[in-house]
């Protein structure tokens, strides 16, 4: 009676902690990331003296190229699992998931393996950015006036 | 400071998509998409760009700036071509971030063997 008692306790209370635990992770790796963006590009702006704004496109490469091969090499997979959203929502996430679908669909071919699957993910960012950003702007020159 | 504000931003993105994740139905690519469009929605009325200034390399990690990257160049070309600039300026900053994820993308596939 009492284990019983205690394991519906225990299904009470864990989905919840797993929860706020999922979200420490995510707001610490996610926080952690943008420290190491901002970190990057004053490293990029001192070592090559460029502007902020080309050190910030260095900074964005670097982090693709990072995401890209960890993915690549299998390992980045077990770190989204660990982080989930503070791996997947920056930038970083962006590179894994075209990554992560080229190395599953390889053995289909270079055309209907790789080339028609790296978008899969990566594909609805694009599309609905790219609308929402079109849209906007209309709304910007047509309403607001440029 | 600009380290602690970068933390801070970059952390309270990720850890409002991992509480939309937990609590709903809407997976990753969902929540990334999402997040694209309030980035591009933020920059049309001058917000991103004043969190940018706040928050450095912690507001153009997260997905957000990828829209807001994206109205940002289609604005400054229509600023000479109009309507049409919108189409021409579209991926004028973000053209760096795909092309790089594309070209990495291509070339680990092709070197590296899958685990299975």
């Amino acid at each position: 009676m009492e284990t019983k008692k205690y394991e519906k306790i225990i299904e009470k209370h864990k989905p919840k902690e797993t929860r706020v635990k999922n979200g420490i992770i995510a707001f610490v790796i996610g926080g952690l990331i943008g420290v190491l963006g901002q970190l990057l590009i004053d490293l990029y702006s001192y070592w090559f003296d460029i502007s902020t704004k080309d050190a910030s496109i260095f900074m964005i490469v670097t982090l693709i190229f990072i995401a890209s091969l960890f993915t690549a090499l299998g390992f980045f997979d077990k770190w989204v699992t660990f982080a989930k959203c503070g791996l997947l929502i920056p930038i970083t996430g962006f590179a894994h998931s075209m990554t992560s679908a080229g190395m599953e669909y390889k053995k289909e071919g270079p055309i209907y393996g790789i080339g028609t699957n790296i978008f899969k993910l990566a594909g609805s960012v694009i599309l609905y950015g790219v609308v929402a950003a079109w849209f906007f702007g209309m709304l910007r020159l047509l309403i607001m006036g440029g | 400071m600009i380290y602690l504000n970068a933390f801070l931003f970059a952390g309270l993105v990720c850890l409002i998509s991992q509480i939309i994740l937990d609590n709903t139905k809407l997976t990753p690519g969902h929540i990334t998409s999402i997040l694209v469009i309030l980035g591009a929605a933020l920059d049309t009325f001058g917000i991103y760009d004043k969190i940018v200034l706040w928050a450095g390399g912690g507001a153009l990690v997260p997905i957000t700036s990828f829209g807001h990257q994206l109205i940002h160049g289609a604005l400054a070309r229509s600023q000479d071509l109009g309507i049409i600039g919108l189409l021409v300026g579209m991926f004028d900053l973000t053209a760096s971030g795909i092309t790089a994820a594309i070209i990495f993308t291509f070339l680990f596939t092709l070197f590296f063997k899958p685990k299975d």
